[in-house]
């Protein structure tokens, strides 16, 4: 009966216990049903919002949550479902190009620093620590309002920001690769210290800060929205999560809808990826698989 | 290495990384605007009080001795003067500093003694009531942007049932303590003045526990994961075949074994309210140093920003020091 | 129903593991017993389900395991039926257990003193400071210098002491019972020795009975004076030490002397063919049958009973016919 697998048992044996402690993990399936619903709204969000985000309609304001208006209205008469909904991509779009930009920035000062170890190790060390030495919002604050506040400069600031991260891991990777035999092997059949460096160590990193870039998406959201908040980040009329709930501040008594939806949204989405992380750290720690 | 030795080398690391930290707050206060006066005074102002801004501001002069003043300043303490409130800026920053200090020690307590407690329920009553509430707590806790639960809880508790103020340290009509740590609650017990203590309390409450509520569910978090790695251990088993009752083993023979992680992290976690304090003094209005610079960087008040940033840096770097040195401590290794 | 040992009777004892693969059928019922002063030895390959039969009658097991069936007598008392309160009464005061790995099961951030003086005070229901005199005495027992040891926390002792500490501390409540978890496998030879020895020495001044599990026929054959063969969750063998090695019944046990080398055999070591079995999906019948040079059709159907052959030699194989009755729940 088993014959036909007998070579990669040991591989389906993991494969299935894999799939059977994410299906088992019912967190861990929420968080993933949640990540599905963010991905999908925002790839339609054209089609799902009723109507145009940054549109004023004054005789409209203020209007509590309704049929007409899911999540109501803001000051300006503007539909905060359609804000939100819209919002959504933009949150997508900031995730997307941090993850790339500041992942490549991590995994090549990493690799570098890994590799070459000595004094590139150590100067190109020191300066991550001094990127870490501030508090990251902080930071990430400074970069943006010097920039300028806007939609880039806060992608910009918050990729600043992060790649420290990947750059560790990466560096750690690259250690261990470093004194593998194959390496030595390659180096004696003349290959260069470029050619090594990103066609064998660097592929290395890529699984591990794939996993990390994934564990941080939820903390590149809740940046992103603080700056928004704060008023350092995305600016309106862009319908930006945190800049949404910062807009409601001054109307939270009685107009409580504006602030609170934004924020619902921002916590289901920094939610699902927390509990996805999570669930992919479980599944991969050995201790852990029983 | 023995532990003198590990202390001096952190400590001048630290001091390389904090030029390090100079040299980038420079750069981003003086080299990335790219019209800094003019991103002041707005782009119709006439050309002399654009120079005059410039001269008082010391941007006529080249880049390298901006920056030599800078550092020169900065080691002693000068960071120049605040553009917006006139006064200099370290004056400014000893004002606002003990509030927020303030603020993350009264956080920091709040979230280790509700963040153990729920962790070890939460191990010990696995996958029932209590740890279900406990979990979703937590993962809540390290998902919702702090200025939401910040703004949620203004609502309920001061909007809708007024129990507890919404803004400040304290009353309107209320003077502050005489000024001895700059810390409310301290300087009132020092001065025997319970009334303004209380309210320094009442007013304190809700901001800390806001700024807590992360590392609340971190600590939780962290708790549960390490009294559960303990619970297996092969010394429980013992210690459950000598016949002790539940509680017995829990409390006297897992706990101090599974607090050691617990430790570090509340180390982890203080620099992080420092991140945090930034966006709850903007919703509780908490005159600290997050806010300090939030208004300097929203109004572009370059001494602010740079002696401001700095400043947060180098108590980051001191706390993350500490941390270091407490978990050198703790490790075993370091012991022999 | 008669019991068959007056200290410890276990019957039909049936415990699964509920785990990924599916359920793991770890005893598939277990028979045991032993009388006062007895020196069981449990032996079997690993897996066989020895630690998890001494860990059953602990009622240790955890989840995702539990006890589906079976009795087990103790001292007149069904352990199976106790409340958690009551087994506590039982639990390092009647009876104690210790494991294989010394060092991993003593607390690393308590003093050995105060871990031995818990197990006094819990059975003497008194303090723990007012137990070190008889902690020390206790650590001269078993052979450790009681000022040196007594304020020595578990990582600073060597395995062999580590061993002692946790001898004394099974034993410092004077149980009837000591079930003692492969406690020199992870030993040097000579340090086994020693410990051995202690184990029978202080069996004798106190006169507590003994169940010694251990893979280690050689172990058996010096401590024990009755033996049971374990093999697959199930009993196949059980007699006294002296019989068991001069006429071993079941083929399993016929194969474990067999690849155990001794003093003065010259015959080739065989080891037994085929593996352990599979425990989610165990054979049926006699789960020995596939490795069994004798195996009958019958033996594919239905589990033997484990029966009396000849006065205290029990086997579970339909080679032998049963002297006594066939005990209904087999």
């Amino acid at each position: 009966m088993a014959k036909t697998v007998k070579v990669s048992k040991p591989f389906m044996d993991d494969l299935k216990h894999t799939v059977f402690l994410w299906r088992k993990s019912r967190l861990t399936m929420v968080g993933s049903a949640l990540i599905l619903i963010f991905l999908l709204m925002a790839a339609f969000a054209p089609l799902i919002a009723p109507y145009d985000p940054v549109q004023q309609n004054l005789q409209d304001k203020l209007q509590a949550p309704s049929w007409q208006h899911l999540f109501g209205t803001d000051q300006f008469g503007r539909d905060i479902f359609s804000r939100v909904v819209i919002g959504s991509r933009i949150a997508l779009w900031i995730i997307f190009l941090v993850s790339v930009i500041s992942g490549s920035i991590g995994i090549i000062v990493g690799v570098t620093a890994g590799y070459f170890g000595g004094i590139v190790d150590e100067v190109l060390m020191r300066i991550t620590d001094m990127f870490l030495a501030f508090p990251s919002l902080v930071l990430a604050m400074a970069f943006a309002a010097m920039l300028g506040p806007n939609l880039t400069n806060t992608i910009i600031a918050i990729s600043i920001v992060t790649w420290t991260t990947y750059a560790r891991l990466s560096r750690a990777e690259a250690i261990k690769v470093k004194s593998q035999p194959y390496i030595e092997a390659i180096r004696a059949a003349g290959g260069g210290n470029l050619r090594i460096m990103f066609l064998h160590v660097l592929p290395m990193c890529i699984s591990p800060v794939l996993v990390q870039l994934t564990l941080r998406m939820g903390t590149i959201i809740l940046t992103a929205a603080s700056l928004g908040f704060l008023g350092l980040g995305v600016q309106p009329p862009t319908p930006e999560w945190g800049a949404m709930v910062s807009d409601g501040r001054n109307y939270l008594i009685d107009q409580w809808w504006i602030s609170t939806f934004p924020g619902i949204f921002i916590a289901f989405v920094v939610l699902g990826f927390n509990l996805l992380g999570d669930g992919i750290r479980d599944m991969l720690d050995p201790r852990l698989r029983r | 290495m023995n532990f003198g030795q590990f202390l001096l080398r952190r400590l001048f690391l630290m001091i390389i990384v904090l030029f390090g930290v100079a040299c980038i707050v420079f750069f981003i206060a003086n080299v990335i605007p790219a019209d800094p006066v003019g991103a002041i005074l707005g782009g119709n102002a006439p050309p002399e009080a654009v120079d005059r801004l410039k001269a008082k501001l010391g941007y006529d002069q080249p880049l390298i001795i901006r920056f030599g003043k800078f550092i020169t300043g900065a080691v002693q303490g000068d960071f120049g003067v605040s553009l917006k409130t006139s006064n200099p800026v370290m004056e400014d920053i000893q004002n606002y500093f003990p509030a927020t200090m303030e603020l993350a020690l009264v956080a920091i307590v709040i979230s280790i003694i509700l963040g153990i407690t729920l962790g070890i329920l939460s191990a010990v009553h696995r996958n029932k009531a209590i740890d279900q509430f406990s979990r979703v707590f937590s993962i809540l806790g390290v998902s919702m942007p702090v200025f939401w639960i910040g703004l949620l809880l203004l609502l309920v508790f001061y909007f809708k049932l007024g129990w507890l103020p919404g803004s400040g340290r304290l009353g309107f009509f209320t003077y502050p303590p005489p000024r001895v740590t700059g810390m409310y609650l301290i300087d009132s017990i020092i001065a025997g003045q319970w009334d303004t203590f209380k309210e320094a309390l009442l007013h304190i409450l809700l901001p800390a526990f806001v700024l807590g509520y992360n590392a609340t569910a971190s600590i939780a978090r962290i708790t549960r994961a390490s009294m559960l790695d303990v619970l297996r251990q092969d010394f429980i088993r013992t210690a459950k075949s000598k016949g002790l009752r539940k509680n017995i083993v829990i409390y006297r023979h897992a706990l101090r074994n599974s607090l050691i992680p617990t430790v570090t992290i509340i180390g982890l976690v203080f620099g992080s309210l420092l991140e945090g304090a930034v966006l709850t003094e903007t919703v509780f209005s908490w005159p600290g140093l997050g806010r300090y610079i939030t208004t300097g960087m929203l109004f572009l008040d370059y001494p602010a920003v740079m002696g401001g940033t700095l400043y947060i840096a180098l108590i980051y770097s001191i706390a993350n020091l500490i941390v270091d040195i407490l978990y050198a401590l703790l490790d075993p290794r370091m012991r022999m | 129903m008669e019991l068959r040992g007056k200290l410890l009777d276990i019957s039909n004892l049936k415990v699964s593991f509920h785990t990924y693969r599916g359920v793991v059928k770890a005893l598939n019922g277990v028979e045991l017993w032993m009388d006062s002063g007895d020196r069981l030895g449990v032996v079997g390959e690993t897996g066989c389900g020895k630690s998890v039969t001494s860990l059953a009658v602990m009622r240790l097991i955890e989840q995702p395991g539990e006890i589906q069936e079976g009795k087990v007598i103790f001292n007149g008392t069904n352990l199976v039926e106790l409340s958690e309160e009551k087994m506590n009464r039982v639990r390092g005061v009647e009876m104690s257990m210790i494991f294989q790995e010394p060092r991993s099961s003593l607390n690393p951030v308590m003093k050995v003193g105060y871990q031995i003086g818990e197990s006094i005070a819990k059975s003497k229901k008194i303090k723990i400071k007012q137990t070190y005199p008889e902690v020390k005495e206790m650590l001269r027992l078993v052979g450790l210098d009681p000022e040196r040891v007594m304020n020595s926390y578990p990582h600073e002792l060597s395995g062999g002491m580590s061993q002692r500490v946790m001898i004394g501390m099974g034993l410092a409540s004077h149980p009837k019972l000591l079930i003692a978890d492969e406690p020199t496998s992870a030993l040097d030879v000579t340090i086994q020795a020693q410990i051995l020895e202690l184990l029978d020495e202080l069996a004798r001044k106190m006169g507590n009975a003994v169940m010694l599990i251990t893979h280690d026929m050689g172990v058996v054959a010096e401590f024990c004076d009755k033996v049971l063969v374990m093999y697959a969750g199930n009993s196949v063998e059980y007699a006294s030490t002296a019989k068991l090695f001069e006429k071993p019944l079941h083929p399993y046990t016929g194969g474990l002397l067999q690849a155990v080398p001794r003093v003065g055999r010259t015959d080739e070591l065989m080891a037994i063919k085929g593996t352990v079995p599979d425990l989610v999906n165990p054979p049926s019948g006699c789960r020995f049958h596939p490795r069994c040079p004798h195996a009958m059709d019958i033996c594919k159907v239905e589990r033997p009973p484990f029966v009396e052959i000849e006065p205290d030699h029990y086997v579970a194989c339909y080679l032998f016919k049963g002297k006594s009755e066939v005990r209904e729940d087999g």
